[in-house]
């Protein structure tokens, strides 16, 4: 396949995941808005990090006033799992992939991108990646600077909705898997609890670290108690 | 603090998790218990912050509690996350129409 059809075609597949975007990053953008964020913070922070849930905890920090260890602590623990996934698709580039196609393409590592390339069946060509992530990051970085624009032009109960919708987006990824392992359940149900002593018992404790804290020791015990067979599908 | 630095130092280590990996790892994971970690890790963090600050996140709890109840609803029937994410929503702007 040459580069502009392998483009185009990452491009088709990009665009749902963009429009899917769409909504979430308006969400973070009245979310980034609403703690002291200006449109242009907000907009660069998502197209500098792309990634949903480290962003909220990242506004977080900073409406926290918290310290940059906290900050990046915050984001090696929430966002670990793309090291995970690059690795996984590390092993399925195409001989096209020099280095420098390398460094390029990792930043658009998502857990959509990374689904939709791992679910090809022929190796990855950089010029596809680069048409998917281009998709996605519009959708993205668009509704962010909507959200984070229009938000104070919405009236009160319509942003104060939209703040659901990052976490009701967390629930729609953790809550299918759950329910068909009893293993994500446990897991979700130890750091759903531990959070909760975290904020009602530990209310010294900040956001971010209580996050990593309740995190690191749910999946540990996850991983302790329901160790994963090599082969077993992710 | 600048928040040019806190930007700086979220987007370079989110950069670097993904890099790292990606560019420069050949080899795969072998250990079980890191394997395992690293399959659990996001749906711990995804349920740590979500619970209990979804409680919180419109301001008001009855309309929290509505917009919470109908993505746990179509959470669990498996409902594409963008509808669920904008159910979630309206549930809560309803609700919130009637207090």
């Amino acid at each position: 396949m040459n580069n502009g059809k392998a483009f185009r075609r990452g491009m088709l597949h990009g665009i749902p995941i963009g429009l899917g975007y769409l909504s979430v990053s308006f969400g973070f953008g009245i979310l980034a808005a609403g703690k002291g964020l200006t449109v242009l913070q907000a907009t660069l922070i998502s197209l500098l990090n792309l990634t949903s849930a480290g962003q909220a905890a990242g506004v977080d920090v900073i409406a926290a006033h918290g310290t940059l260890i906290e900050m990046a602590l915050v984001q090696l623990t929430i966002n670990i799992r793309y090291a995970l996934m690059a690795l996984s698709l590390s092993q399925k580039l195409d001989g096209r992939f020099t280095a420098k196609h390398r460094f390029l393409a990792a930043y658009g590592i998502t857990d959509e991108i990374f689904g939709v390339c791992a679910a090809q069946p022929e190796p990855l060509v950089p010029a596809y990646m680069y048409g998917m992530i281009l998709g996605a990051v519009c959708g993205w970085v668009l509704g962010t600077f909507l959200g984070a624009a229009a938000g104070a032009l919405l009236p009160e109960s319509v942003t104060s909705a939209m703040g659901l919708m990052l976490y009701g987006m967390f629930l729609a990824i953790i809550l299918p898997p759950a329910r068909k392992q009893r293993s994500v359940l446990c897991v979700v149900v130890i750091a759903a609890f531990l959070s909760c002593i975290c904020k009602y018992c530990l209310p010294m404790l900040s956001a971010g670290f209580a996050v990593i804290i309740c995190a690191v020791l749910a999946a540990a015990a996850g991983a302790l108690i329901f160790p994963r067979k090599e082969d077993a599908e992710e | 603090m600048s928040i040019a630095i806190y930007i700086a130092v979220m987007a370079g280590v989110t950069y670097l998790i993904r890099v790292i990996p990606f560019a420069f790892f050949r080899k795969k994971i072998k250990s079980k218990f890191l394997r395992s970690f690293l399959y659990y890790i996001p749906y711990a963090v995804l349920s740590a912050m979500t619970l209990p600050a979804i409680l919180y996140s419109t301001g008001s709890m009855p309309t929290a509690i509505a917009g919470t109840a109908a993505a746990l609803v179509l959470a669990y029937f498996g409902c594409p996350l963008i509808v669920v994410a904008l159910a979630a929503s309206l549930a809560a702007f309803l609700t919130g129409l009637f207090l």
